[in-house]
């Protein structure tokens, strides 16, 4: 595939010696406006690749945490047209920050799949990342979406043996999202010797670069996992952030958006220290 | 299985279609599992002796064959509702009297049999109305392995005298409070348990939906119910029956009916989806394929009942067994390709039925069954008296006796 946002983000950060830091939001948690505000905050304070959850009302793949806010961004109105809404927005102060759309198939296959991959790319994402849908259902949305020259991140996990790897990796681009653990989002931190042999595995067939999810939750695990890995995400933490920082009505508060802003600093720190460690 | 062209029993294909239902969208910490899951049901099938430890276990421990009854009684209610001019015959096939008081034993006999075969040591099940929980941990309990059942927290207090059967099973009952706290919910959380412990957990799913292999193996193990049912009123009648009749959770007592029915033109086949206060009513049923549209959702595209944006919506039922807001697979087919029609009963209609039922047949049906028969109260009337009808009483109401007094406002 041609260059696209993602794929010269990990270059920069590579030509940096470092890992890429992957954050995760829900889009509209808690509501449209503060989630446009944390994603260009986000960016600001470190991120280098934003992915924005697409909320469903049936997250079979995430923990309480992730669960949670995408039931406060339903509540507030979030829709699939407010979060193409909430990309374009974000693109007119921004035209580098890679944005990678995750979630689960329902809410694009009732659009349609390749009405859903032209509004996205006329949005300015970059690429999707959808749990529930394995290589072999690749004709589903993958292949649409490789033909809009969207990138499709697959996961990759502890129970994708040698066997199965290439079959995962044959469509994937932008990059390979191992998920450090078999269970949900929000879980017990990754093993960190585990998570390194993973990687080596499975950049033994692919040259995209890895990031390495599910457990991370500070600076001091980014800095581990980045270790040997290309990218580190972290997700429930920053929403937890944001699930306290809400009144008792779950409405953001002028602590909402700085309290991202802290945390993905000290992240941010944790990725850029990462190698210095290890050296 | 059958490979006779242009069977409707073929299904699905190897990727787990039927037609463009079914498949396997699951998340790939799940993928190598089903895979295996797949090849190990193979194998079992392939194997005379899995056969036939199932099948003794049936006969001597679930109480099988179930009987097939002829209600004399609501029969003659219906004739004289016609004026004495019509009434089919109505037949139960009666899978109540099976041990544990549903059909959900013959399902979880077969799977716990398989999960043995592939060495796993624990077994995780969701359940709605608590028979497929109680079942579940019934064949945990004969076989001793541990068995964690997620049922939606409105469900524990719906169906009391199940969960504490469970617990006497020695199962354990986590409510689930995600979501509206019903069986998608419950569904929901089983699969984050199973993502989480991939390694030596069983997950044994109580309808013919999910992930292939599941609606096919499930539909497999209840197709002994109209492999049954074909023989014995053959038995007694000499033909076939013109209609067969069940109602629609998920659709395992559904298929298990029907699936030997299926290519057999002269037969009429019915499912009866939960109507809850009306189709009309938004998100006042439980009816996806009368008032639902084609999604994906646990593990399988099938008819869904959600909002214009993807998202699932609850539903409602009277009947805990019922309320669950998509359907198996091969059912989402059936209907398209029009071999089975698909109707709604309304939970007054059930609950009329419920009563009728208990006062002239001495039968006291479950709610969920109750649903087929207000169906047939309506159809046999119409039908002429050497017409005959069965319909799949899938369990017994005891489980329902409390809810049923609640909404009839008696105090118990
Ligand atoms: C007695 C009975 N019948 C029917 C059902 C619905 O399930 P299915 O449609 O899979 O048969 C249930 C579910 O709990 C049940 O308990």
């Amino acid at each position: 595939m041609t260059e696209t946002r993602i794929s010269r983000r990990f270059a920069e950060c590579a030509a940096a010696g470092r890992p890429a830091l992957v954050t995760f939001v829900m889009a509209g948690d808690p509501d449209l406006e503060t989630s446009l505000a944390v994603a260009k905050t986000l960016a600001a304070s470190g991120a280098d690749v934003i992915e924005l959850g697409m909320p469903f009302s049936d997250p079979m793949a995430d923990g309480p945490a992730i669960q949670a806010a995408g039931q406060r961004a339903l509540k507030g109105g979030q829709t699939m047209a407010r979060t193409l809404d909430l990309v374009r927005r974000f693109r007119e102060s921004d035209a580098t920050t890679p944005i990678v759309l995750m979630g689960y198939y329902n809410p694009i296959y009732v659009r349609g799949s390749e009405a859903f991959v032209a509004e996205a790319k006329d949005a300015g994402v970059d690429g999707l990342i959808i749990v529930d849908l394995p290589p072999e259902a690749d004709d589903e949305l993958c292949l649409p979406a490789l033909g809009a020259g969207l990138n499709f991140i697959r996961l990759a996990t502890p129970t994708t043996d040698d066997r199965r790897l290439p079959a995962v990796l044959a469509n994937t681009s932008g990059f390979v999202y191992y998920v450090s653990i078999t269970g949900i989002t929000g879980s017990a931190a990754p093993d960190a010797t585990k998570v390194a042999e993973a990687v080596g595995r499975i950049k033994r067939h692919t040259g995209l670069p890895v990031a390495v999810g599910f457990g991370v939750r500070d600076a001091a695990t980014a800095r581990e996992i980045g270790r040997n890995a290309d990218g580190v995400v972290v997700g429930s933490a920053l929403v937890a952030a944001i699930a306290a920082s809400l009144d008792a009505d779950g409405r953001a508060t002028a602590k909402t958006v700085p309290a991202i802003g802290t945390l993905v600093a000290d992240l941010a720190s944790g990725v850029r220290a990462a190698r210095l460690a290890a050296e | 299985m059958n490979t006779t062209p242009n069977s409707l029993r073929n299904g699905p294909d190897d990727r787990g279609f039927f037609g463009l239902y079914g498949g396997r969208f699951v998340a790939e910490t799940l993928m190598p599992l089903i895979l295996e899951l797949e090849q190990a049901y193979a194998d079992a099938k392939a194997d005379p002796s899995f056969e036939a430890e199932l099948s003794a276990l049936s006969t001597h421990y679930a109480g099988r064959p179930s009987a097939l009854y002829y209600a004399e009684r609501l029969t003659e209610w219906c004739r004289e509702k016609s004026g004495g001019k019509f009434g089919a015959e109505i037949w139960f096939k009666r899978e109540e009297l099976n041990h544990t008081g549903s059909h959900k034993i013959n399902n979880c006999l077969g799977q716990i049999l398989l999960a043995r075969r592939m060495g796993k040591t624990r077994i995780i099940a969701e359940t709605g109305a608590g028979q497929h929980g109680v079942a579940s941990a019934t064949v945990s309990a004969r076989f001793g392995l541990p068995c964690m059942v997620y049922m939606g927290a409105v469900d524990v207090e719906r169906q009391k005298p199940n969960v504490f059967r469970m617990k006497l099973l020695g199962a354990e009952v986590t409510p689930v409070t995600s979501g509206a706290g019903t069986l998608k919910d419950a569904m929901n959380e089983a699969l984050r348990d199973w993502v989480t412990n991939v390694a030596d957990t069983y997950y044994l799913i109580g309808t013919a939906a999910g992930p292939h292999p599941y609606p096919a193996m499930v539909r497999d193990f209840q197709s002994v119910i109209g492999s049954e049912t074909k023989a014995q009123f053959f038995a007694q009648k000499g033909k076939l029956p013109d209609t067969v009749v069940a109602c629609i959770g998920g659709g395992s007592n559904a298929i298990g009916l029907f699936h030997p029915f299926l290519d057999d033109p002269s037969v009429e086949i019915v499912g009866v989806e939960a109507g809850g206060h009306g189709i009309d009513v938004e998100n006042g049923h439980a009816a996806s394929m009368t008032g639902g549209r084609p999604g994906v959702l646990h593990g399988n595209r099938t008819y869904l009942l959600q909002d214009g944006d993807g998202q699932i919506l609850e539903g409602h039922s009277i009947s805990a067994g019922l309320d669950y807001p998509g359907v198996g697979p091969e059912h989402s087919w059936l209907k398209d390709t029009g071999r089975v029609s698909y109707v709604p009963a309304t939970d007054k209609e059930a609950l009329e039925a419920f009563q009728v039922c208990s006062r002239l047949e001495g039968i006291i049906p479950a709610l969920e069954p109750s649903h087929a028969l207000a169906h047939v109260l309506k159809m046999a009337p119409t039908m002429d008296k050497d017409k005959s009808i069965v319909l799949c009483l899938s369990g017994r109401g005891d489980k329902d006796v409390f809810s049923v007094a609640d909404h009839l406002g008696e105090t118990m």
